[in-house]
């Protein structure tokens, strides 16, 4: 076994890869960038070296970068991890000629899977199922018109050199291929580096399943089983589980079967994961799941996945370890008959990003954030700590959230119950989306398929009006809060226990009333809630209904313990500024409350005259009656004591007359202009 | 922190449960529930059609207004809400304007509020009485004062009781002047109309705010300037807040609507640059170990039925932890100290008659605090001071004298609550309005007059008696009974409470319960002023 690895990665993955390497007593050594040299991976690591700048171009990718970093830590092998290198078969090549050993498989492996058109032409011939497609050289697009013709729409435009869902389309008519084509072909070589396209049919419904394969240089091959993927979001995956649900037993051998097939047909070596696309429109079922289906290769990836953790809980076994061994010239620790399934995993990949914005990456910097704990039967892979931030220029995977149990319905109960705890302030997360389709009762009864999210879209559409629990939360933080600020500040004056700090709103008659406007993010009015306080805590009044509200805290840690109309519940709260973030009922929830702010002056006067402030001459007109403006463009120029002043629209408004014109004379503070201000 | 000195817990005797407390906590009961019904009245202003006009305009109702400038959550200590009640033929709720002291900016302020829903905010002769006692709160304790501004002027048909005189419109601006002189901000935000001598008050101040299309400020306004000079002109044009912020410079802030002129209000306070300094060993709160409810129990149906004024301040002091001072002597002005939300004070509470060594006692006590600075409290419930030969002959003048000497001259903070009656010299020995006690609140059971009702019928019936009998005429029982009746009925109605309220004798009938929040409040608003040392005048010995 090696004594030095360099981990040639950086977020979760870099964490997870430094895990087992630690516990196999290897000294770890880490890379990372500019903006990565406070990351979380760095902070775990032996070592560390700067590779270079942001863009992973300039270092996560940088071949030159990254094998100095070995050559001056003195590695004896280099970890891809996932993405970046790790199927870049010139590195792979590139740390054989410098002497390392590159933790995957061999380049020429690489190479034969990383071109999908050739590895589809490979497995073919290997009498491996594959898509009916294109995946021809020429990307003429008369060429590819034609295919397309052929093949039949919908399909998909997905990029010859990638994998991961960049550079893929769905296209569903002839007359979108143009775009989608050029797109892809963009992205695909901002990728990858290779704008080639491949055409394929699409087979909907689908559903995504794949087998973990492994070889060693013994020449032995094994798999570790199933999963499905199908949860898919813009073609990226989002939860994963294994095994695949509802497939018989016949059916999950011939795929192990075809996957074992392909891994020998090109010597693999290493962790690998044989995807296949499962016609379940086309499928029969038995009384043991689905047993009669058309299954397709779509590709192999020729390393780690994001999504093994749950290979890890069914059988047992660490991959890394694996791949470690493997690398080290070990052959594989199991043979084929020591594997065996227990249970069900299933993993959910929180993100930094919005499904209502149609999953729009949200990087920042992770205000809060707090993970459920893991245990026996969660595990929480993760690659940040609060106050890092998430970078624009890396993949937006916070975490990833992987519950086990016996069978998948405790594994899903689990993971609901699990991702209701998480807590991200900062980016938007995905997390409540993931409980939400984890919770939904056609994923709890196994009916996954790639379509599923746009097919339950309008149920996994939250509905912005919190819930009366969630009002109370948010109404008894702030209260709460409140006191004791009061009683803070009040213990830092010279008044230390001033009666004055009190927060009850005391009045010699009527207690008073006062109204809390809590609002979207966006900032629309969810909630007036009038509060009053009485001997026993509050009373809430929310359109017409009144509610005895009480309760403890917030702790320092933001916890409360609410209490309405006598039923008590948990709740926890953070507010940051104008932000309160609430998480109750394993719902998170984002309110806005708007600190008042003065108004700026300087707006129109009454009249809506703008005026010169000094007496002088008018050089330029440039608007006209009629023109609508913009606080701050120039209206007129008028000249006085030698110098050009610009006269600017204090508002945004129309103009509604101009009583002077180019060459007049004008006295100082009389209406040059008319102007109607726009309604704010 | 210094260690704690021993304690003197009060006992107490009372039992709620008892048929009097029980008759006794009825009638608080409904005394306090009638007050309540009176704030709401009050606090609805000049009424429904008139509050909506208000709002139609986008303005903000008076109690709004306040709401919003004051720190959220934090205490309003309203001044005499009942002021001008029953005393003219118009109904004028609370004076036509509010007024008190809350929190803004986490600064203590007097904040004087005009209600233009009632009579256009005008000035009515209690208006200008209660402005000017704001003032004097403002002035005493040294407190930033706010106007917010909507006001029509002086009220007209009124005019000679409102313009003239000393204490009357004029003496608002006089009073801006010389607290601005000596340190106190004087702000205003001008939400409606400024006419005339009201001009001054924004015109007067350190730093002023008006409001758009909203506040106006004239010295005279569109009809006595078209009537005097024949200039036809808009109250906008006239003094609105472009012509006031943009070329006059009568106004410092612009602010677009009523909220945002609070907002900038609260922003002028927020850059004052004060600091509280207390100069008083204060010490962490400890409620009362009794119950603040058995206050409605323990006060007698009758102002006649003594009862004992420990049983009171056991439930108004700090742990019920009261150190008396010459227990033994005296023993119908009992005199201790205690603190109050942490705060330490003097109390001197009436247990029956003042006779010469209770005045003694009391103007002993009175040097004690004066010369250790601690502030004074008063519980005011006193018939007067003991007559008749024996006591005029051991100079009970005198040694009244020197009592009333001690609290006039007294310059600690002082508080008086009037808690029963509250009749004759005794009125001043227990530092009554007239000898300026920072804060003077009463309950609803109190009784103020020169002397008893039933007294003044007696001395009144006596002296006519004795008149018509020295011309030999007679007087039937039943007319001296009418006539002592009269006289018994005019004294009750104006030792009302209400009576005394409505006419700014004191600044608020308070709900018993509210006793100590009420104390609590005045007590750290009047360490905003320094506590000055006492010069005492001759006492007669």
């Amino acid at each position: 076994m090696f004594e030095r690895l360099l981990i040639a990665n950086r977020g979760e993955i870099a964490c997870r890869i430094l895990k087992s390497a630690r516990r196999l007593g290897i000294h770890c050594i880490a890379i990372h960038s500019e903006v990565d040299a406070g990351a979380l991976h760095v902070r775990l690591a032996d070592e560390a070296h700067c590779v270079g700048g942001p863009r992973p171009a300039e270092s996560y990718l940088c071949i030159d970068a990254v094998l100095k970093a070995a050559q001056r830590s003195g590695a004896e092998a280099v970890h891809p991890g996932y993405g970046f290198l790790s199927e870049n078969a010139d590195f792979a090549e590139a740390c054989a000629a410098a002497g390392l050993v590159f933790v995957g498989p061999g380049a020429a492996a690489i190479r034969s899977m990383g071109r999908k058109d050739a590895a589809k032409q490979l497995m073919e011939g290997a009498g491996v199922p594959v898509v009916p497609g294109y995946h021809g050289e020429s990307q003429d697009f008369d060429v590819l018109a034609g295919e397309a013709a052929r093949i039949g729409f919908p399909l998909l435009v997905k990029a010859s050199a990638g994998g991961g869902g960049r550079g893929m389309r769905r296209v569903d008519h002839p007359d979108a291929l143009e775009k989608a084509l050029a797109g892809a072909s963009r992205e695909a070589t901002s990728a990858f580096g290779d704008g080639d396209l491949l055409l394929e049919r699409f087979v909907e419904p689908a559903r995504h399943v794949e087998v973990q394969v492994f070889g060693d240089s013994q020449g032995n091959f094994v798999h570790l089983f199933d999963r499905d993927c199908s949860i898919q979001r813009r073609h990226q995956k989002l939860i994963e589980e294994a095994p695949a649900p509802g497939l018989g037993e016949g059916l999950r051998e011939e795929m192990a079967d075809a996957a074992l097939r392909a891994a020998r047909t090109i010597d693999y070596q290493g962790a690998g994961t044989v995807e296949f696309i499962l016609d379940a429109g086309a499928s029969g079922e038995t009384g043991g799941g689905i047993e009669v289906a058309d299954f397709y290769f779509m590709e192999m990836n020729t390393r780690l996945q994001v999504e093994h953790p749950v290979t890890e809980f069914i059988t047992g076994q660490d991959l890394v370890e694996w791949q470690l061994r493997v690398a080290a010239g070990e052959p594989l620790p199991c043979a084929q008959e020591d594997l065996h399934v227990r249970g069900h995993a299933i993993e959910a990949r929180l993100c930094a990003e919005d499904p209502a914005k149609r999953f729009l990456p949200s990087p920042g910097l992770l205000e809060h954030l707090r993970v459920p704990e893991a245990g026996p039967q969660l595990r929480v892979d993760g690659g940040f700590v609060e106050g890092d931030a998430v970078s624009p220029f890396y993949d937006n995977l916070l975490a990833k959230v992987v519950a086990s149990g016996a069978d998948r319905e405790s594994a899903r109960r689990r993971l609901v119950s699990a991702l209701g705890e998480v807590e991200v302030v900062g980016p938007v997360c995905n997390a409540t989306y993931l409980r939400d389709v984890a919770a939904h009762p056609a994923f709890a009864s196994g009916q996954v398929h790639t379509g599923f999210l746009e097919q339950h879209e309008k149920e996994l559409r939250r509905e912005e009006a919190p819930s009366p629990r969630t009002l109370a939360a948010a109404v008894l933080y702030l209260l709460r809060a409140r006191e004791s600020g009061a009683h803070e500040r009040a213990a830092v004056s010279a008044d230390r226990w001033s009666p004055w700090e009190a927060t009850d709103g005391f009045r010699l008659s009527t207690p008073a009333r006062e109204t809390l406007c809590l609002r979207s993010p966006k900032g629309e009015i969810l909630a007036e809630v009038d509060v009053l306080t009485d001997s026993a805590g509050w009373r809430m009044e929310v359109s017409g209904r009144v509610s005895a509200l009480s309760g403890e805290g917030p702790d320092d840690d933001g916890s409360l313990w609410v209490r309405l109309d006598g039923e008590g519940f948990p709740a926890r709260a953070s507010r940051r500024d104008e932000h309160l973030h609430l998480w109750l009922d394993g719902v998170y929830t984002h309110l806005l409350l708007p600190v008042p702010k003065i108004a700026e002056e300087g707006q129109v006067p009454a009249g809506g005259g703008v005026v010169s402030a000094l007496p002088g001459r008018v050089v330029r007109v440039l608007v006209e009656p009629g023109a609508r403006v913009r606080r701050g463009d120039v209206l007129l120029v008028v000249e006085a004591m030698k110098m050009e002043h610009e006269i600017r629209a204090p508002a945004d408004g129309e103009v509604r007359s101009i009583a002077c014109s180019p060459g007049d004379a004008v006295e100082e503070g009389v209406a040059l202009v008319e102007l109607e201000p726009a309604q704010s | 922190m210094a260690p704690r000195p021993p304690m003197t817990i009060l006992e107490t005797s009372f039992d709620a449960r008892s048929p009097a407390a029980q008759q006794n906590a009825e009638r608080m009961r409904a005394l306090v529930g009638d007050l309540r019904g009176q704030f709401a009245r009050i606090e609805a202003g000049g009424g429904e059609a008139s509050r909506k006009r208000h709002e139609a305009r986008g303005k903000l109702l008076p109690r709004d207004r306040v709401a919003g400038l004051l720190d959220r959550g934090s205490p309003f200590l309203e001044f005499s809400a009942l002021a001008g009640l029953g005393m003219y033929e118009d109904d004028v709720p609370a004076g036509s304007i509010v007024t008190g002291l809350g929190r803004v900016s986490g600064r203590e302020c007097v904040i004087v509020c005009n209600d233009a829903t009632v009579k256009g905010g005008t000035y009515y002769p209690i208006t200008v009485k209660k402005h000017l006692r704001a003032q004097e709160i403002a002035q005493e304790n040294r407190l930033p004062c706010i106007y917010l501004v909507d006001s029509g002027g002086a009220y007209l048909p009124e005019q000679d009781e409102v313009f003239p005189d000393r204490r009357h419109f004029g003496r608002i601006f006089y009073n801006q002047a010389n607290m601005s002189a000596q340190g106190i901000p004087q702000i205003a935000a001008v939400m409606g109309s400024c006419t005339a001598g009201g001009a001054y008050v924004p015109a007067m101040s350190d730093e002023t705010v008006i409001v758009k299309e909203q506040g106006t400020i004239f010295l005279g306004g569109p009809p006595l300037v078209k009537a005097a000079i024949g200039e036809s002109v808009t109250p906008e044009e006239l003094g609105g807040a472009d012509v006031h912020s943009r070329t006059s410079g009568v106004t410092d802030h612009y602010a677009l609507d009523d909220a945002d002129a609070l907002l900038r209000v609260r922003a002028i306070v927020g850059n004052l640059n004060g600091r509280k300094s207390v100069e008083l060993a204060i010490r962490e709160p400890r409620e009362p170990r009794l119950p603040a409810e058995d206050l409605y129990g323990l006060i007698p149906d009758d102002l006649r039925t003594p009862y004992e004024v420990r049983e009171v301040i056991a439930r108004l002091v700090d742990d019920s932890d009261f150190d008396e001072f010459k227990k033994l002597y005296a023993t119908t002005l009992v005199c201790g100290f205690a603190r109050v939300h942490g705060y330490p004070v003097g109390i001197l509470a009436n247990n029956g008659i003042l006779f010469s060594e209770s005045a003694l006692k009391g103007a002993h006590f009175i040097e004690l605090c004066c010369q250790r600075g601690v502030p004074l409290v008063f519980l005011q419930n006193i018939t007067g001071f003991m007559v008749g030969k024996k006591y005029e002959a051991g100079g009970i003048a005198k040694d009244g004298a020197k009592l009333v000497t001690a609290v006039a001259c007294s310059r600690v903070p002082k508080f008086t609550f009037v808690i029963g009656g509250s009749f004759g010299a005794g009125n001043y020995g227990m530092c009554g309005r007239a000898y300026s006690p920072r804060f003077l609140f009463s309950w609803p059971n109190a009784r103020v007059s020169v002397m008893g009702g039933e007294q003044a019928a007696a001395v009144l019936a006596t002296v006519r008696r004795d008149s018509l009998e020295a011309r030999g005429e007679s007087w039937p029982a039943e007319e001296e009974a009418s006539f002592r009746d009269e006289i018994w009925e005019q004294y009750e109605r104006q030792g009302h409470p209400y009576y005394g309220s409505a006419r700014i004798w004191d600044d608020g009938v308070i709900d018993p319960l509210d006793t100590r929040r009420v104390l609590a409040l005045s007590l750290s608003a009047s360490l905003n002023a320094p506590i000055e040392a006492t010069r005492f005048g001759v006492f007669r010995m």
